[in-house]
């Protein structure tokens, strides 16, 4: 008994001192300050004039994007297959894991950075972020739900009947409102505090190591084609050589038809690399070593391989050991913790 | 009663034809066209099945195709969009766009009316589209409301006509059975012998990709110009003959492509989509 009540004093005692700690975080929450552009960021692509992010309707969204009534059974909610631990990927999972175990076909890309997204999806298709939700919930490997189910079963719980008021100052639960709260809470996710963008702002005297220098140089020659500054992406759709996989996902093609986009799928970021393993659309590649080996001496001559990936007539991008452990240098730099630990963008 | 009906009709056709006769055109004349003088008007779209009405399950008397495949019809529905009508002098008025998006349901005859206004006139051509133009395809969740709203009519077996992982509606979406479809991975593998046809396409948001809008335009001179007035329901009555989908000009058969969705087939059978619909009759 007694011994019990020291215990809660005890954490009580931790939590004050940890509240002291947090307290910019804290009052960050009070101060809710909405969408605000990284100063290294170029401006985003999301229309922010259609749907301003508030505090309510971002604590709403959260509410959502960890609601497991989202699913047919209310078993997954999106955060099963985004997790912020794993920079909102689902790690570990080559291809998603869905509702009742079954697999997707496309490894969970990151929730992160979307407002400065054209296109959606590995392969493409959707092109407006407040309407990306409607394909996880109604897609069979995923959620399985259809969405007027889903906003019967919200409808049901007074929990979201004061979030949608306080959001949208109504208690109406509408397909656009429950799209618009989502994307709120997803603009937010922003992965802009690694060790990278403080060198780039020139923070706190931080600079890059000699290696992580000399990856930085190999870096920009090599791979910032595709792969651009600060994002990490030009947001294209491209084919980076991968060998056909077995169910030959032919990537944009599936969504546009035409022939010059067979096999081009996303580029993505590649911010966060140390949380988000598997590594490309099927999550083929367990590592980032693989991920080089790639490059170095795997790249296939498939339909529509990108030019920058057959220059003078030779496949691939060359790389000696010592540009192997310069690049994995500075793709470190671009892991930041500060967005897998932001207790903002947590289940509450 | 049906012949009682018809002949009030008559008597009132015949009294019609007394009145005008009997007094001087000016007593209808063609209103002054004016974009804010509005009066109701609709477009009836009455499905037929070739030379038979059409029912939904009809497994117990089967259509029949050019091609001779027996065939029944599970679901239908359509999307009409951005009415338009024309007088004979060239006045146009095209419905404000946010009142002119219409989904008809073979599974519900009140759905076959797109209601409209337009103003008071004399209209000699109907235009409209079938399907969900470009421009609304492309527009924020804030303008998908309603029937375009992406969470109405449920998932795809329950009539939900958006594609999600394409971010566009399906325009056409016409599913039945036939004993021709085959029970492996090109026909039904459950073994349902379930054709489907999901025709869309509105032409990419930033590349173009396939598009299958198809803009009709109906002349209503022969089978009877669109009086719209105030006092009355100007009513064009078109029939919209689902035969078409495989009698027409790119007739294909059910066996060799039972299921049709965002492919570059759809090309083919969305031409056929513009020879559906007939004007019948207009009732003013
Ligand atoms: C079963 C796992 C799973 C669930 C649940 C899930 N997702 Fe995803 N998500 C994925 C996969 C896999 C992809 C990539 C799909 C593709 O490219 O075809 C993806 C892609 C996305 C993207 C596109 C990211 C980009 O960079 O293009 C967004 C945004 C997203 N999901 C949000 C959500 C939201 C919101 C929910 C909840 C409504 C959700 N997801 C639920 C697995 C999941
Ligand atoms: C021609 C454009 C192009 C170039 C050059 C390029 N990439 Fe990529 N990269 C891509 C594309 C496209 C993908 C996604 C392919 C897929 O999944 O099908 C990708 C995927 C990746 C991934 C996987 C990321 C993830 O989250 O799954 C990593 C890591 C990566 N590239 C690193 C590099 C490095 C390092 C270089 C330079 C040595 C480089 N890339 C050069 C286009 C390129």
């Amino acid at each position: 008994m007694s011994k019990n009540h020291w215990t809660v004093f005890f954490f009580l005692l931790l939590f004050v001192v940890a509240c002291k700690k947090d307290s910019p975080v804290v009052t960050e929450i009070e101060r809710f300050l909405g969408f605000e552009k990284p100063v290294n960021f170029p401006v985003p692509v999301y229309n922010f004039e259609a749907n301003p992010v508030t505090k309510s309707g971002f604590e709403l969204g959260r509410a959502l994007f960890y609601e497991p009534r989202l699913s047919r059974n209310n078993t997954v909610s999106c955060g099963s297959c985004h997790i912020q631990s794993a920079a909102f990927t689902q790690h570990g999972h080559d291809v998603s894991h869905g509702i009742d175990d079954r697999l997707g076909t496309r490894n969970s890309p990151p929730i992160m950075n979307l407002a400065w997204n054209k296109a959606f999806m590995w392969g493409g298709g959707v092109y407006d972020l407040d309407l990306q939700p409607i394909v996880p919930i109604t897609t069979h490997e995923e959620m399985d739900e259809n969405l007027e189910n889903v906003l019967s079963k919200i409808r049901l719980l007074p929990k979201y009947t004061r979030l949608f008021k306080a959001a949208f100052g109504t208690e109406e639960v509408s397909t656009a409102r429950f799209m618009k709260a989502l994307s709120q809470f997803m603009l937010m996710c922003i992965s802009s505090n690694s060790k990278y963008d403080k060198v780039m702002r020139k923070e706190a005297n931080a600079t890059f190591t000699a290696d992580e220098q000399a990856g930085y140089m190999l870096f920009k020659a090599k791979c910032a084609s595709c792969h651009v500054e600060p994002l990490f992406t030009d947001g294209s759709f491209r084919n980076n050589g991968l060998a056909k996989s077995p169910i030959n996902d032919q990537g944009l093609y599936t969504a546009t038809l035409k022939e010059t986009d067979r096999y081009k799928f996303k580029v993505p970021s590649l911010r966060n690399l140390q949380y988000t393993a598997p590594f490309m659309h099927d999550g083929r590649f367990l590592t980032l070593a693989g991920v080089l080996d790639h490059y170095n001496l795997e790249v296939q001559q498939t339909t529509n391989l990108d030019l920058a990936l057959q220059a003078g007539g030779k496949l691939g991008i060359a790389l000696t050991e010592t540009d192997k452990t310069t690049i994995t240098a500075f793709l470190a730099t671009l892991n930041d913790q500060e967005f897998i630990n932001n207790k903002l963008l947590s289940e509450q | 009663m049906i012949k009682n009906i018809k002949l009030t009709y008559l008597f009132i056709f015949y009294m019609g034809t007394l009145l005008i006769s009997g007094c001087s055109k000016k007593e209808d004349p063609t209103p002054e066209f004016a974009a804010s003088n509005l009066a109701p008007f609709s477009v009836e779209f009455d499905n037929i099945v070739g030379e038979r009405t059409f029912s939904l399950n009809n497994s117990t008397s089967l259509y029949t195709n050019a091609a001779g495949e027996k065939f029944s019809i599970s679901m239908l529905q359509y999307f009409i969009s951005n009415i338009k009508v024309t007088t004979a002098d060239g006045k146009e008025y095209a419905v404000p766009q946010n009142s002119s998006y219409f989904l008809i349901k073979g599974a519900d005859k009140a759905t076959r009316f797109a209601k409209v206004k337009v103003p008071e006139g004399d209209y000699t051509k109907l235009t409209f589209t079938l399907g969900v133009d470009s421009l609304r395809s492309t527009m924020g969740i804030d303008h998908r409301t309603g029937i375009l709203d992406p969470a109405s009519g449920g998932d795809h077996e329950s009539g939900g006509m958006y594609w999600g992982w394409n971010a566009g509606y399906i325009f056409f979406k016409f599913e039945g059975n036939s004993a021709v479809v085959s029970d492996d991975i090109n026909g039904d593998p459950t073994g349902k012998k379930q054709f489907k046809y999901h025709i869309g396409g509105f032409g990419g948001y930033s590349a173009p990709t396939i598009n299958n809008i198809k803009v009709i335009t109906v002349d209503l001179t022969t089978a009877g110009v669109a009086k719209v007035r105030k006092d009355r329901q100007s009513n064009v009555h078109m029939f919209v003959n689902v035969m078409k989908v495989f009698n027409g000009t790119n007739g294909f058969k059910i066996a060799e492509h039972p299921n049709v969705m965002f492919s570059d087939y759809s090309v083919n059978i969305a031409k056929n989509l513009t020879e559906l619909f007939k004007h019948d009759h207009t009732e003013n």
